[in-house]
Parts: structure tokens; C-alpha cells; sequence
């Protein structure tokens, strides 16, 4: 499938309000050429929003969005070259898989071979040639997402916009579907922007992640920097699993129930804070000792996960989550005496609860 | 559900049936027998009244004018209606209780108050415009709107208007395009039974008609029962198994995608009244 190389696009301090309600405060995103970039973020946080502002679905109240460094700000959508798939099936319940794939290319007259032609093409990138002819209501959900990213991608748009395109999927097939959305952006090369609330799903498809709170944006760098280096407190927090533990920040390490653990942010100012540390950063003591002390506790819960497992520890005090392979984990089921051990990692810090970057 | 209830529940269901059809089917039936009765004691059936419908001029043109409104109601009331209703749910959600009320307004006013209240816009419209009949279309479009509204509000709901016209409009299609092209087609039954609705009403009205003194079938029809009778009630009849025949088409307009179907249309009559 002969395709355009990816453009550059831009968002520039895009501002949008509901009423009282700001769904975007200032974002500025720049997606590079045939990049794929996920925003990641709790509901109402703005991601749809901005996806919509780029699609020209909506108008902003302020700030710029430029394709190809043509301002689009103003151009309405049905002109701005932008290929959609939508969260729930929006599929043209009157048309057949192929013509549903063929409108758009319908809307930029091509001829009607040309159209049929395009239309099978993109099933077969999809896998769904042999159901061409099927209307909406003979696909599965799963099917109905790929026509509809084949849709999206028939007119060879200058930009992919998926706004969480598997939600409304089994999980199976989300994550089938998921690699599939890949491959073909790969083999297409065409810049998109996916939007979801699901982390899983973002830090597996996208070149980068932006993770978004209140209208902007907290985070944007690869899945395993946001991951591994939350550059806030929320995003430690809403990316992967994080344990609230209180400790005393002490020149640029922070004691944690005896553990000194170094900080990401080492200037912090001392004093009481709440160190944000990874599960996996925690794990079961081998040795024997069950003496009483800050990190000996019991085990309440252990959740089978396939290779890895989750133990819940009570710790009197505080319940701590580790994880490790499930071998490591089998000896200690619930109602085992266990002592935990943190690996030094550098963590942030939060002062108080919900508390904004302070290391 | 055991044998017996569900015996039992056939039973009632075949018992309402015969009594809803006895219901309507008895009158026409009595209205059929009395048009063919000859003139006389003892005397034989005759259709001769139904023969003598093209005989009264009047009343031809009575069924001209009524089939002429009743087409031009539907048109420009599903011109009116589709792109508003559509538009408020794409771009104006919180006027759509605003526009329900207004649309349902109408069945809250007496035919013959609505008439008070146009007869001096059809004096002014006779004296500055025309006095067509035609011009009575104006007056039924309001009269159709809270039938039309439901039925298209069903078939509105039955689809995700928004989600379908962003994914139009991202694909290239101007909104005439979406309009068109997309939602039309997936509310084609809707639209299929807001039309037979108005065109059902229009030709079985008569007070507005009457009272505004324009000659349509209805008023002919009653005009004609004070000479002839047997070929007023014909032509009843006629215009029954008229809208009868509309409903059986309508029937056969009801497949694909987007269908909905007479029992809907049943609802929406009774959610109407209601």
C-alpha cells in the first residue's frame, strides 16, 4: 500500500473549556514524523479533548494545531486530512464493510473501480478481505474496530487518530487487536496519536507516552522512562502500582521504615514525606530472621498474575504490595510471618496526600 | 412458563385480537354494507355509489387537494424536522425538552382554537399571499408535528447520530453529505412513518378545513353526506383501506438496517396520546 511518509504535528498551547470546567489548560505536544504517541490519563482528564481538537471535532479557545506546519486551527474537520477511529463501532450501519472503507474515498472522488479497489486493499492490510461484504451487524466488535481502522486509513490521511478504539473490547481480543493497530502504523508509517485510560495498552503500542492530569500534560517520554522515572508523584501513582510508604527525608535520601532509599530529586528539602515505591522494588527476605521490626509482617492476599505474583503484606501499620516471580512467591501463601526487603531504587516523594511534585 | 399459562396466555392474546379487529373491522364493515345497499325495499347490492364517485367533480377535487397537502406536509415537514432534531443532538443537547415541548404543543390545543388563532393569518395570507388550498399545508404542518417528532425522535434514538456524523465528517463528508448520506438512510423507517403519520392525518382532517373554509376531502365528504349518503360513506371507506394500503407498503419499505418497526410505530402513536 503506497503511503505518504508520516507528517510533523503540533499542538501549541491548546486551551479548551466546558463552562466552568477546563478540560485543557496550555498542552503543547509535538508528535514527530510516523511516531506513535499514547495519552494516558484518568477520565476527564482532557486526552479526548485533545484528540477531538485535532480532528477539528471541536474548536479551542485558544493555542494552535498544525499539521505538515500548516496551521489547521481553524480548517473544519472534514478538510483536515485526518483519519479517526472512534470508541464506540461506528461503522455505517447502511454500508457493507467495503463501502464503508470506500466513502471516504467516495467524499474525494475517486472513481468507482479505484474506490473498490483501495477498499479490499486496506481489508486485506487488515485481515478482513474475505468479509467485505458483511454489513456492521454480521462483525464482531473486534472486526468492526479493524474495518473502521481500515476506514480511517483507506483515504491516506496525514494523521491516525484512535480514541480508545479497544475499550469496548474483550480482553483477548484487545490485546490482539492492540499489536494489529501496530503493525499497521508501522507498515503504514503514518503519525498517530492514540488515546486511552489504559496504561497496559499505551506503554505496549506507543514510541511515547503522554501521561495527562487536569487539562495537561504531567509526562511525556518512552513507556520505560514513565515507567521506570514517573516524573511526578501522580504519574508513579497512575502508571503501574505504587506503595505510599511514610518516611524522613534526610540530605537527599529518604529513610523509609529503617530502608534508606536514595531520592530521584535529591535536593528535596528534609523533613516527613511519603516515598512512592514500585512492588517490584519490593521483595520476600530469604533469610529466616521473623524478629519483630519495621518490615516483618504477614501475608494477606497473593495474587496469582502468571509469572509473577502480587503478595499483600500487612505490616501492622501500613499494607505493603510486592511482586515477584511466582516461584519466589509460592513458599509464602497467606498467614506466613514474612520479612520485606526494598531495593534501593530512587523514588519520589510525596509531602501529603494528592500533594503536587515536591522531589 | 407451564403448558397450562401458556395455554391460557394464547387464548387472551387471540381473544384481545378478535376484539381489536371487531373493534375497528365491525364499522367498516357496516359502513361497506350500508355504500352498497340499492334504493328500496328488497333491493339487490349495488356498487353504484362507489361508480358514482368520479361523478361528483367536487369531491374529486376535494381528494386532489387533500393527497396534494398531505405531500406537501410530509416534505416540508421532514425538511423542517429531520435537519433541527439532528442538529439539536448534535450541537444544541440542552434545547432538545425546548423543542419536544414546542413539537408536542400542538396536541394540547383544541383543532378548533388553533383555528381562532390562524384565521386571521389565512385572511391576511388570502388577501397579500393566495387562497389556495393548498395554502392549509402551512397550518397541518404544525398539526402533523407532535406525531412526526415522536416517530423521528425513535428513530433518531435507535442510532448513535453523533458518533456516526464525526466519523462522516472525518472521512471528507460536508454535513449536507452526512446528512444525506448517513443519517437519512439509517432513519429511513422513521421517516417512513412520520410521513405516513402526516399524510394519515392530514387526509382525515376536517375541522381546521372546515372552519377556514377550504374544501378538502373530509369537507367534501361530509358536504357530500347531507345530499348522497351512500357515496359519502363509499368514499370513507375508500380512504380507509387508502391509509391501510399506505401502512402495508410502509410495511414493505421496513427492512435493512435502521428499520423500525409497525409496532414502534404503535408505540410512538401511544406515547403520542399519552
Amino acid at each position: 500500500m503506497a503511503e505518504r511518509a508520516g507528517v510533523e504535528v503540533r499542538l501549541e498551547n491548546l486551551h479548551r473549556r466546558y463552562g466552568p470546567v477546563t478540560a485543557l489548560n496550555d498542552l503543547s505536544l509535538t508528535i514527530a514524523p510516523g511516531e506513535l504517541v499514547a495519552l494516558l490519563g484518568p477520565s476527564g482528564c482532557g486526552k479526548t479533548t485533545a484528540l477531538r481538537l485535532l480532528a477539528g471535532l471541536e474548536e479551542a479557545d485558544g493555542g494552535r494545531v498544525v499539521i505538515d506546519g500548516n496551521d489547521v486551527t481553524t480548517v473544519p474537520a472534514n478538510r483536515r486530512d485526518v483519519g479517526m477511529v472512534f470508541q464506540a463501532y461506528s461503522l455505517f450501519p447502511h454500508m457493507v464493510a467495503w463501502e464503508n472503507v470506500a466513502f471516504g474515498l467516495q467524499m474525494r472522488k475517486v472513481g468507482t473501480d479505484e474506490r473498490k479497489r483501495r477498499a479490499l486493499e486496506v481489508l486485506e492490510l487488515v485481515g478482513l478481505a474475505d468479509y467485505a461484504n458483511r454489513y456492521a451487524t454480521q462483525l464482531s466488535g473486534g472486526q468492526q474496530q479493524r474495518v473502521a481502522l481500515a476506514r480511517a486509513l483507506a483515504i491516506r490521511p496525514k494523521v491516525l487518530l484512535l480514541d480508545e478504539p479497544l475499550s469496548a473490547l474483550d480482553a483477548k481480543v484487545r490485546s490482539r487487536l492492540r499489536d494489529e493497530i501496530r503493525r499497521v502504523q508501522l507498515e503504514v508509517g503514518i503519525t498517530t496519536l492514540f488515546v486511552t485510560h489504559d496504561q497496559e495498552e499505551a506503554l505496549a503500542i506507543a514510541d511515547r507516552v503522554g501521561v495527562m492530569q487536569a487539562g495537561h500534560l504531567e509526562q511525556l517520554g518512552p513507556p520505560t522512562l514513565v515507567y521506570t522515572r514517573p516524573a511526578t508523584p501522580f504519574v508513579a501513582e497512575f502508571v503501574g502500582l505504587t506503595n505510599r510508604l511514610p518516611g524522613t527525608v534526610k540530605r537527599g535520601t529518604v529513610e523509609v521504615r529503617g530502608t534508606e532509599l536514595p531520592l530521584v530529586q535529591p535536593n528535596a528539602p528534609d523533613g516527613p514525606a511519603i516515598a512512592l515505591v514500585r512492588p517490584e522494588a519490593v521483595s520476600l527476605a530469604t533469610d529466616a530472621d521473623m524478629a519483630p521490626g519495621p518490615l516483618v509482617g504477614t501475608v494477606i492476599a497473593v495474587a496469582f498474575l502468571g509469572a509473577t505474583s502480587r503478595v499483600t503484606v500487612d505490616l501492622g501499620d501500613i499494607t505493603v504490595l510486592a511482586q515477584m516471580p511466582t516461584s519466589a512467591a509460592a513458599g509464602s501463601p497467606a498467614g506466613t510471618r514474612v520479612r520485606l526487603a526494598i531495593r534501593p531504587d530512587p523514588v519520589l516523594i510525596a509531602r501529603e496526600e494528592k500533594a503536587p511534585v515536591d522531589a | 412458563m407451564t403448558g397450562a399459562r401458556r395455554l391460557k396466555l394464547q387464548v387472551f392474546r387471540v381473544v384481545v385480537l378478535l376484539l381489536a379487529g371487531a373493534f375497528f373491522l365491525v364499522p367498516i364493515g357496516a359502513m361497506f354494507e350500508f355504500s352498497t345497499r340499492g334504493v328500496g325495499d328488497n333491493a339487490a347490492r349495488t356498487l353504484s355509489s362507489w361508480k358514482q364517485i368520479f361523478d361528483y367533480p367536487d369531491l374529486i377535487a376535494g381528494i386532489v387537494a387533500s393527497l396534494q397537502l398531505a405531500a406537501i406536509t410530509s416534505l416540508v415537514m421532514l425538511a423542517l424536522l429531520v435537519p433541527t432534531m439532528v442538529w439539536v443532538r448534535l450541537k444544541l443537547p440542552k434545547l432538545s425538552r425546548v423543542i419536544e415541548l414546542i413539537c408536542l404543543l400542538p396536541l394540547t390545543i383544541p383543532a378548533i382554537v388553533l383555528v381562532v388563532g390562524l384565521w386571521p393569518i389565512y385572511q391576511w395570507m388570502g388577501n397579500n399571499f393566495s387562497d389556495s388550498i393548498l395554502t392549509l399545508s402551512f397550518a397541518y404542518i404544525i398539526l402533523v408535528l407532535p406525531y412526526a417528532y415522536r416517530a423521528l425522535d425513535a428513530g433518531l434514538s435507535a442510532i448513535d447520530v453523533k458518533t456516526l456524523s464525526e466519523a462522516s465528517r472525518s472521512l471528507g463528508a460536508g454535513w449536507f453529505t452526512v446528512m444525506w448520506r448517513i443519517i437519512v438512510p439509517n432513519i429511513r423507517s422513521a421517516i417512513l412513518n412520520a410521513s405516513f403519520l402526516s399524510v394519515a392525518l392530514v387526509l382525515g382532517e376536517y375541522t381546521i378545513a372546515q372552519n377556514l373554509l377550504y374544501p378538502n376531502l373530509q369537507v367534501e365528504i361530509v358536504s357530500l353526506g347531507r345530499t348522497n349518503a351512500g357515496v359519502s360513506i363509499a368514499v370513507a371507506v375508500a380512504s380507509l383501506l387508502f391509509a391501510f394500503l399506505l401502512l402495508v407498503l410502509l410495511s414493505f419499505f421496513n427492512r435493512g438496517p435502521g428499520r423500525l418497526r409497525l409496532k414502534d410505530l404503535q408505540q410512538v402513536m401511544r406515547s403520542v396520546k399519552a
